[in-house]
């Protein structure tokens, strides 16, 4: 009997790029660090030596004309994979990700397409500091034109990746830091993930849970506490916040009448914001109990743990936002 | 050459006028007297080259194969627009002409232009890319990002300033730490630069030609200094009282289309096949105002479309 293979979400981040890059030879890389030191966070070992110094590139540090160029070769050919090695440093090159990319298509009357993925190292949870640790794929889901990845699994890494390459439209992948070194099944070949379909991981009658990469384990681990203390919760791992799947959401709400929303974003403009304002709006009728959103801190993002766990959602405070509705 | 030219300075009038007129609205950035550098350098090229284009890009866009009336239909708002109405002035885009935008975030298309060399390279081409900016553009980081990457990885990408002295309002000299805004600045990242006269539209093509010959031979990147003037103002109806009168006549007088027109009378070309082209390029451009002015209004069902690849915009299931 053939064991499924275990690998980290890190090597999933290179394995799903290389499955790519091997049935399809307009896929390129490039970024800081990415080929020969194989990436900082070593998501892109092996793909120097696999595919060779034509299809890995190592960029100087220069967001924009990283980005600017990903653009430029998507738009003549190619399908490139840029890295931004932090995602907070897409306020550096933020013209491509909210002026140029996401507008190109739309204003040109449809002349052009922008197939590129950017990927980036998202979220706290390491101790970076503020500006190394920001979940920001709320960013993006402020401009028309962009779609947004962010998986939780090695598996989904895998399948997403694939997908989001294969795309014609613009993709923010988010690879979530704080779970590199979590682990997982391997994929089979060929696994491919639709963008905009969330995954129901835990099923459940009393409340829904939806969580977006490392917030789905923290919903997850919630949702065994509350079982012990006979509360069904239902967690809904939203996968993608562009397209947003809202009619996951939406069946899972009809069956259980409750919603909290579990985000890393800061309270003020976190991506709950708009899949409450559809819930409300749609469902209405579903609800049983006010809706709670269990978000960060309106605060940059503190360096030491004591103070980052006061600000980011944790198990605790996801536990007491749900018994706070079923209470309701 | 001389009739594209002819053209594209009876279209920016064209716009000119419309614009007093209230049937272009929002802004306009005219070419008028940069004609020279777009037309010269677009018969050094392949079809299959690529350029890049700021906001004032009327004549980048006719010079690869927009026509006039599109272009017109565009800041007219009109369905038959360049981009059906839903570009405008500053985003004119030719795709079937490799002429792949306007751009209007200073400075933003060179490192793309960079990023359309290196796929060129990548899938073997010898196809070039021309990225055209203003004098302004050469103090925004993303100049200075494009010119290192482009160096360093010795890709086939022209960078051709057309330096008209001004950035906006400003006299380029008072913001910038360099005599020439662009060529001072390339041998920092060992670009070879060339100042011309960008109203000479045969110095022009000369130098595009060597530059492009030189990329497609994977000899890298080159800068062109083209030192040209507006006729109008920065954009809309600005009347450029920031300008010295007498800078206005110099320049007025050192006319590309009048440069152009005593080349080819050097050559034998006689006043009456002249005065046949300028009649030649009155017709089109008037046909083109006509064409554009009866046009229907921009389609109301193209307002959700083309934001995906797929032709449509939806966000969510």
């Amino acid at each position: 009997m053939t064991e499924t293979e275990i690998i980290t979400y890190r090597e999933a981040v290179a394995e799903g790029i290389a499955r790519e890059m091997r049935r399809d030879p307009t896929v390129v890389c490039l970024g800081e660090d990415i080929a020969a030191a194989e990436g900082v966070f070593k998501t892109t070992v092996g793909l120097l030596k696999e595919f060779g110094p034509r299809r890995v590139w190592d960029t100087p540090i220069s967001e924009q004309a990283i980005v600017g160029a990903a653009m430029g070769a998507a738009m003549t050919g190619m399908r490139p994979v840029a890295e931004i090695m932090f995602s907070d440093f897409f306020a550096v090159c933020w013209d491509y990700v909210a002026n140029e990319i996401p507008k190109a298509r739309y204003m040109t009357g449809g002349q052009v397409t922008v197939p590129l993925v950017l990927r980036t190292a998202n979220g706290g949870g390491l101790g970076f500091g503020a500006q190394h640790s920001q979940a920001v794929e709320n960013w993006a889901l402020t401009i028309p034109g962009l779609k947004i990845v962010a998986p939780s699994t090695p598996a989904d890494v895998i399948g997403l990746m694939a997908a989001s390459i294969r795309s014609d439209d613009p993709v923010i992948f988010c690879e979530h830091k704080g779970l590199f070194a979590t682990k997982g099944p391997k994929p089979p070949e060929g696994h491919v993930v639709e963008l905009g379909k969330a995954n129901i991981v835990r099923e459940g009658t009393d409340v829904t849970l939806v969580g977006l990469a490392s917030t789905v384990h923290t919903a997850l681990a919630a949702a065994e506490r509350l079982a012990a203390d006979g509360v069904s919760a239902e967690v809904i791992d939203l996968r993608c916040l562009i397209p947003m799947d809202l009619s996951t959401v939406l069946a899972s709400v009809g069956k259980t009448s409750r919603l909290v929303t579990v985000e890393e974003n800061p309270y003020q403009g976190g991506w709950g914001a708009t899949l409450v304002s559809v819930v409300v709006d749609e469902g209405f009728q579903l609800l049983d109990a006010p809706v709670k959103r269990v978000a960060s801190e309106n605060v940059p993002l503190p360096f030491a743990d004591t103070l980052e766990e006061a600000v980011i959602p944790t198990v605790d405070k996801v536990v007491a936002a749900v018994k706070s509705v079923v209470n309701f | 050459m001389y009739e594209q030219m002819a053209v594209i300075r009876r279209t920016e009038k064209a716009a000119y006028d419309l614009f007093l007129a209230g049937l272009v609205k929002g802004t306009t950035h005219l070419a008028s007297g940069h004609e020279a550098i777009a037309v010269g350098a677009s018969f050094a090229l392949r079809p299959d080259d690529y350029v890049f284009a700021t906001y004032r890009g009327h004549h980048h866009a006719i010079a690869r194969g927009a026509t006039p009336e599109a272009c017109l239909a565009e800041l007219m708002q009109k369905a038959t627009g360049l981009c059906k109405g839903k570009g405008g002035s500053m985003h004119l885009t030719w795709a079937p002409g490799n002429m792949l935008g306007s751009y209007a975030i200073v400075g933003a298309h060179l490192p793309i232009a960079v990023g359309a060399a290196w796929s060129a390279h990548l899938r073997g081409t010898s196809q070039v890319a021309v990225a055209f900016f203003g004098d302004g553009a050469t103090n925004i980081g993303a100049f200075h990002e494009a010119l290192n990457m482009a160096s360093i990885w010795k890709l086939p990408v022209i960078f051709v300033c057309e330096n008209n002295l001004y950035m906006e309002y400003t006299p380029i000299g008072a913001v910038t730490a360099a005599d020439h805004p662009a060529a001072d600045r390339a041998p920092a990242y060992r670009i070879p630069a060339k100042i011309i006269d960008g109203n000479d539209v045969i110095v022009v093509r000369d130098t595009v030609a060597e530059a492009a010959a030189r990329a497609r031979a994977g000899e890298g990147p080159t800068v062109i200094e083209a030192e040209t003037y507006r006729h109008y103002g920065h954009s809309r109806t600005d009347p450029a009282k920031y300008r010295p009168a007498e800078e206005v006549e110099r320049w007025l007088k050192h006319d590309p289309l009048d440069i152009a027109r005593a080349r080819l009378e050097a050559l034998g070309v006689t006043p009456d096949t002249i005065k046949s082209i300028d009649e030649k390029a009155d017709a089109i451009v008037a046909a083109a105002v006509d064409a554009a002015k009866n046009a229907p209004v921009a389609d109301v069902r193209e307002a959700l479309t083309d934001v995906w690849a797929d032709g449509g915009s939806a966000w969510r299931t």
